[in-house]
C-alpha cells in the first residue's frame, strides 16, 4: 500500500497508541465503529458525526441509462445511494492543510 | 444515529471498557482520517468506502442573491466514494 494511502491498519494503530487497549482489540474496535455506521446506513439511518461529517442514504428512481461505447439503451433500476455531506470543520481543515505555501 | 449514539452503543456491547475509552477511540478514528485527509493523503477502507481529496481550480463565483461576481480561490475538498460491500448491502444485496 503507497504511503500516501491509510488503510484500517493505520487507523487501528492510532487507537492502540491513543487508548492503550491491544492490537489485536484495537483493530476490532475499529472495524466495529465501521460495522455500526453501516449498519445504521442500511437501516435507512442519516448518520451524523459532529465536526467531522453527515453520512446519508438516498433514494434515486430508474432512468434510461445508455451504453456509452455501443450507444443501446438500459434500464437503470431504482437504486439507494449514500452521500456524505462534510462538515464545514472538515472542510476548512482539509481547505487549509493542502494550501500551497 | 449521532456521535454520542454510535459511542453508547459501542460502549455497552464492550463491557469490560470505560465509556471515555469508547469516547477516545472513535474520536481517534475520525479525527486520524481528518488530518490524512489535511495532508492530501486518502484513506481507504475496503468494504466501507474510500475517503480523499479533490482539488478545485479558481473560479469566478456569483452571490445568487445580488448577481454580483466573487473570486473563489482555488481549494481542496473532502471527497467520499461508497465502497462495492456498502453500495450492495443498500441495495438488499448481502455478498
Amino acid at each position: 500500500m503507497s504511503e500516501n494511502t491509510l488503510t484500517r491498519m493505520d487507523l487501528s494503530e492510532a487507537v492502540f497508541r491513543e487508548v492503550g487497549l491491544s492490537r489485536n482489540e484495537s483493530a476490532q474496535l475499529v472495524e466495529t465503529v465501521l460495522q455500526h455506521i453501516s449498519d445504521a446506513l442500511v437501516r435507512g439511518e442519516q448518520v451524523k458525526i459532529s465536526s467531522f461529517g453527515t453520512f446519508s442514504v438516498r433514494d434515486k428512481g430508474s432512468r434510461v441509462g445508455r451504453n456509452p461505447k455501443t450507444g443501446e439503451e438500459v434500464p437503470i433500476d431504482p437504486r439507494r445511494v449514500l452521500t456524505f455531506r462534510p462538515s464545514h470543520i472538515l472542510k476548512d481543515r482539509v481547505a487549509s492543510g493542502n494550501r500551497a505555501g | 444515529m449521532i456521535r454520542s449514539e454510535l459511542i453508547q452503543k459501542i460502549a455497552e456491547e464492550n463491557p469490560h471498557l470505560f465509556q471515555r475509552d469508547v469516547e477516545r477511540i472513535v474520536n481517534t478514528i475520525f479525527e486520524e482520517i481528518t488530518e490524512a485527509l489535511a495532508r492530501g493523503q486518502r484513506v481507504e477502507l475496503r468494504g466501507f468506502g474510500a475517503f480523499s481529496v479533490k482539488h478545485r481550480d479558481a473560479r469566478i463565483g456569483r452571490n445568487p442573491r445580488t448577481g454580483e461576481s466573487v473570486d473563489v480561490e482555488a481549494k481542496t475538498v473532502p471527497f467520499f466514494k461508497t465502497g462495492k460491500l456498502l453500495r450492495n448491502r443498500l441495495n438488499g444485496k448481502e455478498d
